[in-house]
């Protein structure tokens, strides 16, 4: 088999591209745990678990953000770098 | 490797002049143009004609269109406040052209515009704009008062400030990122499983895992839709009410 020649820096895009994704983890486990503790809540008290609706869903998408800037830097490194 | 693979995931993005030629200049036609002129007769279908004969027994397209519209002013009324609710059409209007679009992302062959950072962008800092111009126009100069944290002890304040400023501009980056990069990671799963149906022993499974995969992005469709519109309900609370801190 023949050996591919990958200049150095396309190689370390790709390896910071694929780095930047574990990022998106932290944000799972930020929106697991927000889904998790609004269910406990919601299984506590079901009559108050409509009115936390909006509320869960902002803190959903404020805890998604962080995930999100990891996902915009592995873009930036594929896309624009 | 990637050679082999019959569908490259990321094609159905490519912006296309949809009347020939490989130029694309600022007033040029493109599949984009297209997909959004179809989401805006579909939205105009919906509430203009589902609600042309207003029966007391609704249609079910006057239905629909009674819903949402219930829908967004309850939550601009419980999340913007009383005064959020004289922006309650420009919060429908975005919330039902998102929706839409993304809908009819959904449908294949069909073309996701809401999948691309350049409309989600504009669309995050009108928001943004409008919010800090609303801000500014309704609390004057108290509106950087948001920034300065009065509730907390007074050697942590200009940290805080700093952290809230950073955060201030960083929310329509975050904003349009979040709806650009669900539909457009959603909509690039689904074709990354239908390329392994070329594979003859696992296509029966891939046949049901696009089906899973769809039922699911018709989830994050309305979903995102959801939390883009309740953000910027969240934001023109900040403007309007002023600073709560």
């Amino acid at each position: 088999m023949e050996a591919e020649v990958v200049p150095l820096a396309l190689m370390g895009k790709y390896i910071g591209a694929g780095l930047a994704t574990i990022g998106l983890g932290g944000a799972g486990i930020g929106v697991g745990h927000i889904a998790g503790n609004f269910l406990a809540g919601a299984l506590r008290n079901p009559s108050a678990a409509p009115g936390q609706l909006a509320n869960f869903f902002v803190g959903v998408a404020f805890a998604e953000a962080l995930g999100i800037f990891s996902f915009l830097i592995a873009l930036l490194l594929m896309f624009a770098v | 490797m990637a050679a082999n693979f019959p569908i490259h995931p990321m094609d159905q993005f490519l912006v296309r002049p949809l009347f020939g030629g490989y130029e694309i200049e600022w007033y040029t036609v493109t599949n984009v143009t297209l997909w959004m002129g179809i989401a805006v007769f579909a939205i105009i279908a919906l509430l203009v004609l589902g609600t042309r004969k207003r029966a007391i027994v609704p249609s079910r397209s006057q239905s629909i269109a009674e819903l949402l519209y219930g829908f967004i002013y309850k939550m601009v009324e419980d999340v913007a406040g009383h005064d959020g609710v004289k922006y309650f059409p420009y919060v429908m209007t975005l919330f039902v052209f998102i929706l839409t679009s993304n809908l009819i992302g959904l449908l294949p062959m069909s073309f996701t515009t809401t999948s691309h950072v350049a409309v989600t962008v504009v669309l995050a800092l009108m928001v943004f704009l409008g919010v800090t111009i609303l801000g500014f126009i309704k609390n004057g100069i108290g509106f950087l008062g948001m920034f300065w944290v009065s509730s907390a002890p007074l050697a942590v304040r200009p940290v805080l400030a700093v952290i809230e400023v950073i955060s201030y501009f960083v929310r329509p980056v975050s904003h349009s990122i979040r709806l650009a990069g669900n539909l457009m990671a959603g909509h690039a799963v689904i074709k990354v499983i239908a390329g392994f149906a070329s594979m003859a022993i696992v296509s029966p499974v891939v046949i049901g895992a696009v089906t899973a995969i769809y039922g699911l992005e018709l989830l994050v469709a309305v979903v995102q839709a959801y939390v883009f519109t309740i953000l910027t309900c969240v934001y023109l609370r900040d403007a309007v009410g002023g600073a709560h801190h």
